[in-house]
């Protein structure tokens, strides 16, 4: 093989204790690095000012965001894809990866796996924010009430909730049930008494016996299958809310596969743009190697260009179809009102997207950084046409309308990556980041095979 | 390293595994009793009113008909409260000094109204009407129960949606003869159903439209 031409995936020299120092002593390390606590603060502050503006919404109702009608989906929805999104790269990492045995998704899954969690969590906050009266969300849950009404099936909304829970609850699973060799290491590395009964409550008594880990293994390799087509289900589901309707641009068979492109590949996006700073600050070069980045890169590169083509065939398809409104439509999303926007995206998908099939560009980690930040814009802005574009001129041209997110809505979307960033950070001071288990593996096996 | 835990962590570890899906269990089928108790509902909890109106003297007793107080049940989507006039039709002459109607004299002499506590009181989001009830073959007893039966007046059903949908769904269960309407003691025949559904047909009920939502919600 060509092994000795590639990239490793874990630097050379490390056995199982460095590999166990160098991870543990991340989250155990006193005191806490200043960057971490500014970090923190930044991301706090960001969080705050969503609750606010989450609570003004609360007070005063849906409409201090820019949406009524023709344009009722607004941010809301557009942030809603994005996140759920996001989180689809940590699922794909960690689950189908793991099926195909590639060894390098070892020193990311972990951290990937916990991007996916916060990202769901900030993408279940929009639809529920969105329904307008929140407090009463679980009438969408089917439960023996007292309106003797069931959920409507026909309603996107419902499948949504569907799709998200359990995408959420399978995600929880499965990153818990890796975690938990891990948290046991943590329990034994820990200094102080109360530290280690923490760690040792959440360890739920693992103790590394040979039945132990044969459980583990098959517990894992289950959820792993479990979590597999939930990669490719969820943003169909989300992506059906669209097609669904009879709106030009959103009733459209490619869909489906168009978002799950789409959703892997800014979830990719995402990956990197968390792994180089987090290999950088915490010298884990070693670890999370040129490899990784340069794996992650493709993976970029191939949806990238698989969402270019969906881009096209919408394109060809409203020509194709030679239905005037979908035309109209294709034509408005060009040059109408929206264009920067369609431009934008068009720009940071498709044309910064194409960088990387130089070598040279997917080994550069600040390139890449850069770049990942370019692809996350654009396919934020990518689902703010798509929702936009399409309702604000559809058939009755008495009823079009022009949306501008409003002060509250851009304070919802920022302080939504203050959510996500302070859950990170914390992720990062608590629970080891990398796998730990997973690492000592990998190294034996790869001393193994050099032998 | 030395044991973290005591032997006893064991059991507690198990009683919150157990007790919590437990708990969740008992929550769950308590929220659900208690949505449906006379507690929550106040099914049968008679409400306070400023003269303690008796249905049970008034109409099981006296025979007095609906329609002779509330007035408009058949026109309108209120049934109607009735003007203290109503009440002095009778009480000009018999218990006209009894010191439990002091408030309808009073109301009488200053002209203000006797102000009644609603005992079925709809939300603001619900459109509903007496009259096509009533005209349709809803009995008055189908909501409001035995009133000839009640010494104080209370709500004899809960009026949760999904009540209100029991019958929309399947009005043939509870139709009858526009001309029992009235009847307190009215008693369903036992071919109820097929019955139920001659009504439909003759009293043109639109069966295709009770459960859309703007049927009540408008």
């Amino acid at each position: 093989m060509n092994a000795q031409l590639e990239e490793p995936v874990v630097a050379p020299g490390y056995d199982n204790a460095s590999v166990t120092k160098k991870i543990t002593d991340v989250v155990l390390t006193r005191p806490v690095h200043r960057g971490w606590l500014a970090g923190l603060a930044v991301a706090f502050a960001l969080l705050m000012m969503m609750n606010f503006a989450i609570g003004w919404l609360l007070l005063k109702g849906v409409g201090i965001w820019g949406v009524n009608v023709p344009v009722a989906w607004g941010f809301a929805i557009t942030n809603f894809v994005w996140w759920i999104g996001i989180g689809h790269a940590g699922t794909f990492i960690s689950a189908i990866l793991l099926l195909l045995h590639q060894d390098w998704r070892t020193s990311i899954n972990r951290f990937a796996e916990a991007m996916t969690l916060f990202a769901v969590a900030c993408a279940g906050l929009f639809p529920l924010l969105h329904l307008g009266r929140p407090w009463v969300f679980y009438w969408l849950l089917p439960y023996p009430d007292t309106m003797g009404m069931w959920p409507q099936w026909r309603s996107a909304l419902v499948w949504d909730v569907f799709a998200v829970g359990t995408y959420l609850t399978v995600s929880i699973i499965f990153w818990y049930v890796g975690l938990l060799p891990d948290v046991a290491t943590m329990r034994d590395r820990a200094a102080s008494k109360r530290v280690q009964m923490i760690y040792g409550i959440l360890a739920l008594g693992w103790r590394g016996s040979a039945r132990h880990w044969k459980r583990f293994h098959i517990v894992y390799l289950l959820l792993a299958g479990l979590a597999t087509p939930l990669v490719l289900s969820v943003h169909s589901v989300v992506s059906m809310d669209f097609a669904i309707a009879i709106v030009p641009g959103w009733h459209s068979t490619i869909f489906p596969p168009y978002f799950v492109a789409g959703a892997i590949f800014s979830g990719f996006a995402m990956v990197l743009t968390l792994a180089i700073p987090i290999r950088k600050f915490y010298h884990l070069e070693d670890f999370i190697t040129i490899r990784h980045l340069e794996n992650c890169a493709k993976i970029m590169l191939a949806t990238g260009l698989m969402v270019a083509h969906g881009y096209i065939t919408e394109g060809f398809m409203a020509w194709y179809s030679d239905d005037k409104f979908e035309i109209y439509l294709t034509l408005n999303r060009m040059f109408g009102p929206y264009a920067p926007a369609y431009w934008l995206l068009i720009f940071c998908n498709v044309g910064v997207n194409q960088l990387l099939w130089f070598k040279k560009i997917r080994t550069n980690p600040a390139v890449l950084f850069v770049i990942a930040l370019f692809i996350q814009v654009g396919m934020w802005t990518e689902r703010y046409v798509i929702v936009i574009t399409s309702l604000h001129r559809d058939f009755l041209p008495s009823a079009w309308g022009i949306f501008h997110g409003t002060r509250w809505d851009w304070m919802t979307l920022i302080g939504s990556l203050g959510l996500f960033a302070s859950l990170f950070f914390l992720f990062l001071r608590l629970l080891p980041a990398i796998s730990i288990s997973e690492m000592r593996d990998l190294v034996h096996k790869k001393s193994e095979s050099a032998r | 390293m030395g044991q973290l835990f005591k032997k006893r962590a064991n059991a507690i570890a198990k009683l919150v595994i157990f007790g919590g899906v437990g708990l969740v269990a008992t929550v769950s089928v308590a929220l659900y009793a208690l949505a449906r108790s006379d507690f929550w509902t106040e099914v049968d909890v008679p409400i306070e009113q400023p003269v303690p109106f008796s249905h049970q003297h008034h109409v099981g007793g006296l025979g007095i008909d609906c329609r002779y107080c509330h007035t408009s049940v058949e026109q309108s989507p209120f049934a109607g409260v009735p003007p203290t006039e109503t009440c002095m039709t009778c009480h000009s002459q018999v218990w006209k000094d009894a010191p439990v109607l002091q408030p309808v004299r009073d109301s009488l002499q200053t002209g203000k109204p006797i102000k009644w506590t609603r005992v079925h009181d709809l939300p603001d989001y619900v459109y509903f009407d007496h009259s096509i009830h009533v005209n349709k073959g809803i009995g008055c007893e189908s909501c409001h129960g035995r009133v000839d039966r009640m010494p104080l007046t209370a709500k004899a059903q809960p009026l949760y949606m999904r009540w209100c949908l029991d019958c929309h769904r399947q009005p043939q269960n509870f139709l009858r003869p526009t001309n029992e309407v009235v009847d307190m003691d009215y008693k369903a025949p036992v071919n109820q159903r097929a019955f139920g559904q001659e009504l439909i047909a003759k009293n043109h009920v639109h069966t295709a439209g009770l459960t859309d939502c703007y049927t009540c919600h408008r």
